[in-house]
């Protein structure tokens, strides 16, 4: 842990610092003007479809490529100035996790450990934790060209956290993985909380949702969106919606809903059943839970009630509708907010 | 520097484990046997005026040729394909560190093959029983050559590999770079276009430049410091190329 604090002691509260980060492969831009900062303990979900420039972003974090403008601190260290300092307090884990196909766990893990200046008494403690924390521990003794997709990826995250560096970047760590080692993964992601700042990227968006605080939407090199998933939901679609199973007359419902809540509207009427429930959706711009108001009104009101729901869009709706509105026109309609390089979007 | 023994070990550790040493070595082995019993066939039969350790060491361009491509192609050419470079690299190690290593690693193994051929020379004087057969001058001064122009040689394998992803290429290239070095520079100073007066330097440039020679004066006691500073500068060049190479191919990938 005394590298972790160490770093955490110099800039108690950012470990990570980009601003207006460009990033151009000839005429190609892939990361254009991109501005944010990550607090130490969170994790951070890196988000974009195929070519928005996340892996790009990492590389540069790690100091393995060369911004061309632009600057990134780790810890509060320049990466561009001094890339030596900086990957001190770094644990990658690249695309695809490349390992030595001719090694064994531990022996890669030694190497490892070594290359990032670990002492020896420690490395040997510290291998066997991360090997227990992976669980790995019957496989120590493999070659790793011959473990499993699953296996490797391990591997790949006990190597990122072995040194117990201040940040942790990773490449979609998740990829090719079934559910139940998507599980392990993410635990052990979660488990991170509060110790180390984490940077995923992933194309599973559950996935996502359910370890980040905080999720960046990246499209063409840029941040379309960011917050945390419910925040996104409100900033992308701006309203909620209530899924309710009622029969009895509708002529009235929505009046009476304006009673209920000002904003409250019908959105659609679906199919009705031969028990004459249908299914109804109404949508609102409150922020406010209505299921509680809506269940103790509409009854009184000669409704019968069957089920209540609201329904959540997806973090892939939102992603879905950050990245597309990303490629229309922007209005810049408020003042860009201080760390945040995107221009505002259009609501839904 | 402290990552240098690191990489090193690794090195070590990778070619030992790698079947492609053993056959490299076998190999090694094998042809030089057959050239080293080929030159004790001729002494047999007619005397000779040069020592057999001089003859034996003027042929060093033949194990040269295909033992540095086979040491050197797996350097940075492997690493680039499977992508193990970006996580070697993005630990707080240099490239030079790196690079240094490698090479310190393949020069270290070509070394110790050129060392097992001390082998042929010891059974050579058990079974003549005659000390004259195991001439020590020309024996030091041929290994002494050996590992100054080891090298350059190496480095350039290594330079070969950290241009390209692809293995054979590697090794393609590392062949034509020595073939360039050893046979061409040897063409290059039979042209009798470089006898004009106006390329009098350039002749006295490609004369110096004849490995063949430099092996010849090595076996025979001369230790010339211009030929050791080529080899050592050529070496160094080529590293420092090895250098920029796999950091700009970094910025173009």
């Amino acid at each position: 842990m005394t590298r972790a604090t160490a770093c955490m002691s110099d800039s108690p509260e950012t470990t990570i610092e980009v601003s207006h980060l460009v990033k151009t492969y000839g005429s190609l831009t892939a990361v254009n003007d991109l501005s944010f900062t990550v607090k130490r303990g969170e994790i951070v979900g890196l988000l974009g479809p195929n070519g928005a420039g996340k892996s790009t972003t990492m590389r540069i974090l790690t100091g393995y490529l060369p911004a061309n403008s632009g600057s990134v601190r780790i810890c509060g260290l320049p990466v561009a100035s001094q890339a030596e300092a900086t990957k001190r307090h770094i644990g990658y884990m690249p695309e695809n996790n490349p390992l030595p196909e001719d090694m064994r766990v531990s022996e890669y893990l030694w190497f490892r450990g070594r290359l990032k200046e670990m002492p020896r008494a420690r490395l040997r403690e510290r291998i066997d934790e991360v090997l227990e924390l992976c669980d790995l521990k019957r496989n120590r003794h493999r070659i790793l060209g011959r473990l499993s997709k699953g296996n490797k990826q391990r591997v790949g995250i006990a190597e990122a956290i072995l040194a117990e560096p201040a940040v942790i970047i990773m490449d979609e760590p998740t990829i090719g993985l079934d559910p139940h080692q998507i599980l392990i993964v993410r635990d052990l992601i979660a488990s991170l909380r509060g110790r180390m700042s984490v940077i995923i990227s992933s194309h599973i968006l559950p996935e996502i949702e359910a370890t980040c605080d905080r999720v960046l939407i990246i499209n063409s090199g840029r941040i379309v969106a960011q917050g945390s998933p419910a925040e996104l939901r409100q900033e992308i679609f701006g309203h909620t919606t209530y899924r309710v199973e009622l029969a009895g007359d509708r002529e009235n419902l929505a009046a009476d809903l304006a009673a209920i809540e000002p904003t409250l509207k019908v959105a659609t009427v679906g199919d009705c059943g031969p028990d004459g429930f249908c299914t109804v959706t109404l949508q609102t711009q409150s922020d406010a839970d209505l299921g509680e108001p809506l269940l103790a009104a509409l009854p009184p009101r000669g409704y019968r009630v069957r089920s209540l729901g609201r329904t959540q869009p997806s973090l892939e709706d939102v992603f879905l509708a950050a990245t597309r509105r990303s490629w229309d026109a922007r209005v810049p309609d408020k003042p860009t907010v201080n760390g945040d390089s995107r221009p505002p979007l259009p609501r839904i | 520097m402290r990552h240098y023994f690191t990489i090193l070990s690794q090195e070590i550790r990778a070619l030992l484990y790698s079947p492609s040493t053993y056959i490299a070595a076998v190999l090694f082995l094998l042809v030089m046997g057959f050239i080293f019993a080929g030159i004790l066939e001729v002494y047999s039969k007619t005397p000779q005026e040069t020592p057999p350790a001089a003859i034996f060491f003027s042929v060093f361009w033949i194990p040269v040729f295909f033992m540095v491509p086979l040491l050197t192609m797996k350097c940075f050419a492997e690493e680039r394909r499977l992508g193990t470079l970006e996580t070697l690299l993005t630990t707080p190690v240099t490239t030079t560190e790196v690079v240094l290593g490698k090479f310190t690693a393949a020069y270290l193994f070509y070394l110790l093959l050129w060392a097992s051929t001390l082998g042929f020379h010891y059974i050579l004087q058990v079974y003549a029983r005659d000390t004259r057969f195991l001439d020590a001058g020309p024996l030091i001064g041929g290994y002494l050559f050996i590992a100054v122009s080891g090298l350059l040689f190496i480095a350039l394998g290594v330079l070969a590999s950290a241009l390209t992803r692809n293995q054979s290429v590697a090794a393609i290239l590392s062949f034509t770079l020595l073939f360039g070095l050893i046979i061409g520079l040897k063409y290059a100073g039979e042209l009798t276009a470089l006898n004009h007066g106006l390329l009098s330097p350039l002749r006295s440039a490609v004369d110096s430049l004849q490995i063949a020679s430099h092996v010849e004066d090595f076996t025979h006691g001369v230790v010339d410091t211009r030929q050791v500073f080529f080899y050592l500068t050529g070496a160094t060049l080529a590293l420092l190329f090895s250098i920029l190479g796999v950091e700009a191919k970094i910025l173009s990938s």
